[in-house]
């Protein structure tokens, strides 16, 4: 994706137009990934035709639950975000960074050589693009530059499309990064009972529109397509207060809380895991049986993974608490001393894929309670003093 | 220098561990150029005697004879691993710890005088000091030769403590526990399956047994919210590991407060 220095315009394809967008896309060499319907959930996958969408499928969430449901209409986009991100394809769960062979001359080590198809992202979500500029921001914008997320990334092409709808999970507004797709894409689709209101952002967006036949817009379908993303909006409404957030938890470390939440959470991972910014990765040298070549791979890891914090000596983390804490502090406090930013997007993944529904926002807020609590007793305790 | 010998011993086992090593075919052929096996019964009829550098033990014990034979090899042997849930936790023969042993020999055996075993299916490990456990039901044939490997070259085996829940993340399997509220021990088992089950569409049974501290009182109290009796709860955690401490102490306590709600 090109940055936006493109002047943006509007645009409206009917849905015959739109179901040609995948052969416009794969003459041009993007490999298309999307929502399509797998294993009882709206996951990312090839899409080769517009068949391959979750076309009159919706999704029902809450905490530790997720139902897929029949829509009464023939909407593509009419869910939000399921249990993939596009993490997984920019940022590979497992991926080969180097190699080792052993030859009659030593060692000889080399780089992982990986081709990098072009890849249409195609219904990514507002807090999906924000949370790949968080991802930017630490594999790209530090000191050390990830060399395989910086290709995959360069080679995106993002067709966004914006909310209509939210899920009980859903606080994006909370943390101002949706429903509606501000910035970060090529193309920004609004689904319509006729059609898709496209908004233009880029050059590489514009090549794929002028192969379609797109109409003007019209005001009536400008509105329609204000009152759609609208419904998104009212349908918010988790809410997670993020005043003064980092000091708020920065604070309270050895808060009794910590260990209530350490009597629920399973340690399982799922969270982080599932969490569109979350980075962590172990790196290790798996040989084959003869030692003489040796891959360094590269898999997703969690903090909430006992070994994950093993030092020389010993598990920095040793229990449930300090890994729950960590997860918590990390998202919402120290990733903005880190990158200047909050490590969470308001995507509600966490809350929907834990196994025992734990809602990170329900647990902010009993520690925000708890302090305006002990505020306010600190406070009549002073009017009470003889002075 | 002579090449490590390696033996293979039996318990109480189905053999699946031993299978999962002569599966590992590949991989064996290249190991047997670096160690020489002397004892493998699943392979071949010989037998020789100790001393042994590697001695891999699979089953658990269960009679008086087995009490005393493990007590030997663990004098022949220099290192002494144990491969499996029998093994290592006592298998699905531990089911019988919680009953009446008289009982069971009487109801399958004409003669019961014939027969002894102890009251207890108990892992290898409650008798003798044991240098590595190797998990699962059966066994992963990549982390056995992870383990031999790792013993030749002197380093610590890398076999992962974390739940299998990562392991369904990392393949893109979509939680079925959460997706389809089907029953799963993945978030307290530890890893070594690569999340096979979870992929068709079933929960995990635990065949790795716990993984490293387990929150067991958590998932129970989880899915009795969700409408599972007690009692089935407990009965899910009384597989192949049953007698694993974390799971043993889990299904104890949720069978003590359904028959004290009864
Ligand atoms: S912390 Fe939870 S809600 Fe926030 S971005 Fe990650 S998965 Fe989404
Ligand atoms: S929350 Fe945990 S897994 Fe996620 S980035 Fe931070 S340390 Fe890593
Ligand atoms: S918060 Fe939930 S998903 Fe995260 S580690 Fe704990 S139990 Fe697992
Ligand atoms: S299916 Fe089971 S193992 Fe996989 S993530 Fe869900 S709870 Fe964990």
């Amino acid at each position: 994706m090109s940055t936006q220095r493109h002047s943006s315009y509007s645009c409206f394809l009917s849905y015959d137009q739109f179901a040609k967008i995948f052969d416009v896309l794969h003459a041009f060499d993007y490999e298309v990934i999307g929502p399509t319907l797998e294993q009882e959930a709206i996951v990312y996958g090839s899409i080769r035709t517009v068949d391959d969408l979750p076309r009159g499928w919706t999704d029902i969430q809450e905490p530790g639950r997720y139902r897929l449901q029949q829509r009464e209409d023939d909407a593509l986009f009419g869910y939000v975000v399921g249990p993939h991100s596009w993490k997984q394809f920019l940022f590979p769960p497992v991926s080969t960074l180097s190699t080792a062979d052993r030859t009659d001359v030593g060692w000889q080590f080399s780089e992982a050589k990986q081709e990098f198809p072009k890849v249409a992202y195609l219904g990514v979500r507002a807090c999906e693009i924000a949370a790949m500029q968080i991802q930017d921001r630490v594999f790209l914008e530090g000191p050390y530059v990830d060399h395989e997320y910086q290709s995959r990334r360069r080679q995106a092409l993002i067709i966004a499309v914006n909310c209509t709808q939210a899920a009980s999970t859903c606080f994006c507004t909370s943390m101002n990064t949706g429903p509606r797709c501000q910035q970060g894409f090529d193309l920004a689709l609004t689904e319509l009972p006729e059609g898709f209101l496209v908004e233009v952002a880029t050059p590489e967006g514009e090549a794929v529109i002028n192969s379609l036949e797109s109409e003007d817009v019209t005001p009536e379908i400008e509105t329609a397509a204000e009152t759609a993303r609208q419904n998104a909006v009212e349908q918010i409404k988790k809410e997670l207060d993020t005043t003064d957030i980092r000091n708020l938890l920065m604070s309270n470390l050895e808060h009794p809380h910590w260990d209530e939440v350490a009597e629920r959470c399973l340690s399982c991972t799922n969270c982080t895991m599932v969490c569109p910014t979350c980075f962590c990765s172990s790196v290790e040298e798996v040989s084959d049986l003869s030692g003489d070549h040796v891959e360094r791979q590269r898999q997703w890891d969690s903090c909430f993974n006992v070994s994950f914090s093993y030092m020389n000596g010993g598990l920095v983390r040793n229990s449930i608490r300090n890994r729950y804490r960590q997860w918590l502090t990390h998202k919402l406090a120290t990733w903005n001393d880190q990158f200047g930013t909050s490590g969470c997007v308001g995507c509600g993944r966490c809350i929907t894929w834990c196994p025992v529904g734990i809602d990170l926002t329900e647990e902010v807020a009993i520690l925000r309670q708890s302090q305006e609590q002990s505020l306010l007793e600190s406070e009549q305790e002073a009017d009470h003093l003889p002075g | 220098m002579s090449k490590p010998t390696l033996a293979v011993f039996k318990f109480a086992s189905c053999d699946g561990c031993q299978l999962a090593l002569l599966d590992a075919e590949d991989q064996l052929l290249a190991v047997a150029g670096a160690i020489n096996i002397v004892n493998f019964p699943e392979a071949s009829s010989r037998m020789e005697s100790g001393p042994y550098d590697i001695a891999l033990v699979e089953g658990s014990i269960t009679t008086p004879r087995d009490a005393e034979r493990i007590q030997q090899i663990r004098r022949d042997a220099r290192y002494l691993i144990t491969i499996g849930a029998c093994a290592t936790a006592g298998g699905i023969q531990a089911l019988r710890n919680w009953g009446d042993t008289a009982e069971f020999m009487r109801a399958v055996y004409a003669t019961p005088e014939y027969i002894q075993v102890l009251d207890n299916s108990t892992p290898i490990a409650e008798h003798v000091s044991v240098d590595f456990e190797l998990r699962g039901c059966p066994i992963n044939q990549h982390q056995l030769i992870e383990v031999i490997q790792s013993l030749l070259a002197g380093q610590v085996p890398r076999t992962p403590r974390h739940s299998v829940c990562l392991d369904c993340k990392r393949r893109g399997t979509v939680c079925v526990t959460v997706a389809q509220g089907i029953a799963c021990l993945g978030p307290v088992t530890q890893s070594g399956c690569h999340a096979i089950c979870p992929s068709y569409n079933r929960g995990c049974y635990g065949c790795y047994g716990p993984a490293a501290q387990p929150n067991l009182i958590s998932l129970s109290t989880h899915a009795i919210n969700a409408g599972d009796s007690g009692t089935q709860t407990a009965h899910r955690l009384r597989n192949f590991n049953a007698y694993a401490t974390p799971f043993r102490e889990e299904s104890q306590r949720l069978k003590n407060q359904s028959e004290e709600e009864a």
